[in-house]
């Protein structure tokens, strides 16, 4: 789950790191009256869940109040990569000397958190670490002990911090990393971490990413999470615990597991359909969660065929063979339907199946190649 | 014959009063698998399964009663951890997590506490292990299998009983199928089981399952080059699925270009094995080996 920049920054405060004056408004008459608190220049910046925000006009300086509420105005009217603004953050300006880019996530293959690190932050960070992987530090950390105040100095001498600034560079480098250990987050990013004209460290911008499976013991935080910002289906596939990405195919595939719905939807491009989404409906799916997910997948109105691909294991194909039917009942469709079922109580799923009516398949090659063939009938 | 598990594993179940231990322990017990205990806090002294297999309150005293040597965990996330850690310290050498939706930075401290002890992990996320005629300790349908000599190692759950499946269906079989499980952190990697395959007299081909996502596959590429002389069947899951999304700048720069599927598949094949199109088109180059 990702978090706002002002949650973030909020956060990241909570954890002794300087962030700039400045508070997230929803209208442009408040932004104006933060602007006016404030007093002098502030920022006005959109807070939307996508990177980019700056080159699409999201960002912007204000010198008055008077164009703060200008400003906000036209971002709170705007759509970034498809996604509305619907609050700004109205932040004072700073004057920047230099950008420092800072953040710690999980490597998996040291199977630790690292610390990464640049003296050359800012928008650019993944071209200077392409161009100039030298530039990066990165430094791991050992997750019983935590990020030690020698490793933060450590970080601060090979980006070569002056030396004026490393005790205030090992408090926020330590407290990003207590913030991303308290909150089980994936990633815990400031970019940038400004040093600003008047010598002062300051989190300027900041993101969060938070481990999905540690939500349920950080009540708090999974109440941040803004629904606004996602599309209404995947919200409703979540209530059910499905795992649901639309793509631009025409097949809609349910399948059980990720693996084997990764491979179903391979196997349908190798017969020369498109898959319209990936769906894994997880292990042990009841009909109720059947039923949910069948109405995702027809909600898209690009779909043409509809392919289960469905091995039991936990997951009992009956139990599976139940919701299909009770979502056909409630579910206005002729979309062609083609099933196949292997594995725990596949004879009873099947006879459940046999009044409905739907091809069924032997073999994942022939389900593919039926889902294909039914695609292209109906959309013609 | 096989790797990891035999039929003279003896075998705890934690977690065994569980609606899915409890299922499974019945499954396990039908195949022939040795089960000499099971674990539940508060509920030592008790029996399951019509007073076939005894129940402790810790691993400990169970391995001590029975001489168990490898667990197996149902328990859910939030206590998984712990019961890692709790079979670890009753120096159990093997132990099996079933449990999904384990945190990725309690399985970062789990995988540090473990690698100073002489433990081997199994998952988490993951559908365990079945050597076919002798032993399953997991959830992968026991009847798909069949002896052979077939090494089958997979990130996946039903992809590898699909594949599994495919294998028995074209009349060969299976030495032991390793599901390593697909959470970012876990225990025992394709280099490992791949090892343990090599060394194993009864297995002569091997299966690798991979997914899109991290650099396990490229690495085992390598280790395929440096080390193995058995010949492998790979398959990649995931070469129509739209990228990740994106971990903000951190992510990209840690692990840059890697995990695509292009990737995996060429590093495989640079490799010296053959890859599968599609999950059936395994058995069909196993065949042909």
């Amino acid at each position: 789950m990702r978090l706002h920049e002002y949650q973030s920054k909020q956060i990241f405060a909570q954890n002794g790191i300087p962030i700039p004056r400045g508070r997230v408004a929803s209208t442009a008459a408040t932004a104006k009256e933060i602007a006016m608190e404030l007093g002098g220049r502030v920022v006005i910046k959109a807070q939307v869940l996508v990177g980019g925000r700056g080159k699409a006009g999201g960002i912007r300086l204000a010198r008055t109040p008077a164009e703060a509420e200008e400003l906000a105005t036209q971002i709170l009217g705007m759509q970034i990569k498809g996604l509305p603004v619907r609050r700004v953050l109205v932040d004072e300006a700073a004057a920047i000397r230099s950008e420092i880019y800072l953040a710690v996530t999980n490597e998996r293959n040291a199977r630790r958190p690292v610390m990464v690190a640049s003296a050359e932050g800012g928008v650019e960070i993944e071209q200077v670490a392409h161009d100039t992987p030298d530039k990066i530090v990165r430094l791991l950390v050992d997750p019983l002990l935590g990020l030690r105040e020698y490793q933060a100095r450590e970080i601060a001498s090979r980006i070569e911090l002056p030396r004026d600034h490393w005790k205030t560079f090992v408090q926020i480098a330590r407290g990003l990393y207590q913030a991303y250990a308290a909150c089980d987050a994936t990633l815990a990013e400031i970019n940038p971490l400004v040093i600003t004209e008047d010598q002062r460290l300051i989190a300027l911008d900041g993101k969060m990413v938070l481990d999905d499976n540690a939500l349920s013991r950080h009540q708090d935080l999974a109440e941040l999470r803004d629904i606004d910002e996602e599309a209404p289906v995947e919200v409703e596939a979540r209530k059910y615990g499905l795992s649901y990405v639309a793509m631009d195919g025409d097949i809609g595939c349910m399948v059980n597991g990720a693996g084997l719905a990764m491979a179903t939807m391979d196997i349908i491009k190798f017969n020369g359909g498109k898959p319209a989404n990936f769906l894994d409906i997880g292990g042990g799916a009841g009909s109720d969660k059947v039923a949910a997910a069948l109405r995702i997948i027809l909600s898209d109105p690009g779909v043409h065929a509809i392919l289960f691909n469905i091995f039991g294991g936990i997951t009992r194909c009956d139990e599976v063979a139940r919701g299909i039917l009770a979502a056909l009942e409630s579910v206005e469709t002729r979309v062609p339907m083609v099933v196949r079922l292997v594995g725990t109580n596949e004879a009873e799923g099947r006879r459940l199946l046999a009044g409905a009516k739907m091809e069924t398949a032997a073999t994942l090659s022939e389900a593919a190649r039926k889902a294909v063939e039914l695609a292209a009938q109906h959309a013609a | 014959m096989s790797i990891l598990v035999n039929k003279n594993t003896n075998v705890v179940v934690q977690g065994i009063t569980g609606h899915e231990g409890l299922f499974h322990t019945e499954q396990m017990l039908v195949y022939g698998t040795r089960i000499v205990a099971g674990v539940r806090p508060g509920k030592g002294g008790e029996w399951v399964v019509s007073g076939k297999v005894p129940i402790f309150d810790t691993v400990s005293s169970a391995v001590e009663a029975t001489g168990a040597d490898c667990s197996i965990i149902f328990v859910p996330a939030r206590a998984a951890p712990d019961a890692i850690l709790e079979a670890a310290d009753a120096g159990i050498p093997l132990v099996v997590c079933i449990t999904e939706g384990i945190p990725v930075q309690d399985m970062m401290r789990v995988r540090k506490y473990l690698d100073e002890k002489q433990v081997r992990l199994i998952g988490p996320n993951c559908p365990g292990l079945l050597t076919p005629g002798e032993a399953k300790v997991g959830i992968i349908p026991g009847h798909i299998g069949r002896p052979g000599n077939v090494g089958v190692v997979s990130r996946s759950g039903t992809l590898t009983y699909e594949v599994i499946h495919a294998i028995t269906q074209r009349g060969m079989g299976q030495s032991t199928c390793v599901g390593i499980g697909g959470d970012p952190v876990h225990g025992l990697g394709f280099l490992e089981t791949l090892e343990l395959f090599e060394e194993d007299p009864h297995t002569d081909k091997i299966v690798l399952i991979g997914e899109i996502g991290g650099n396990d596959e490229e690495r085992a590429a390598e280790f395929i080059t440096d080390r193995l002389t058995k010949p492998v069947v790979a398959f990649i899951a995931g070469q129509t699925a739209p990228p990740g999304k994106r971990m903000g700048h951190a992510g990209a720069i840690v692990e840059g270009g890697t995990g695509t599927a292009a990737e995996k598949i060429k590093a495989l094949e640079a490799a010296g094995a053959r890859v599968a199109r599609h999950p059936e088109e395994i058995a069909d180059l196993l065949a042909g080996l």
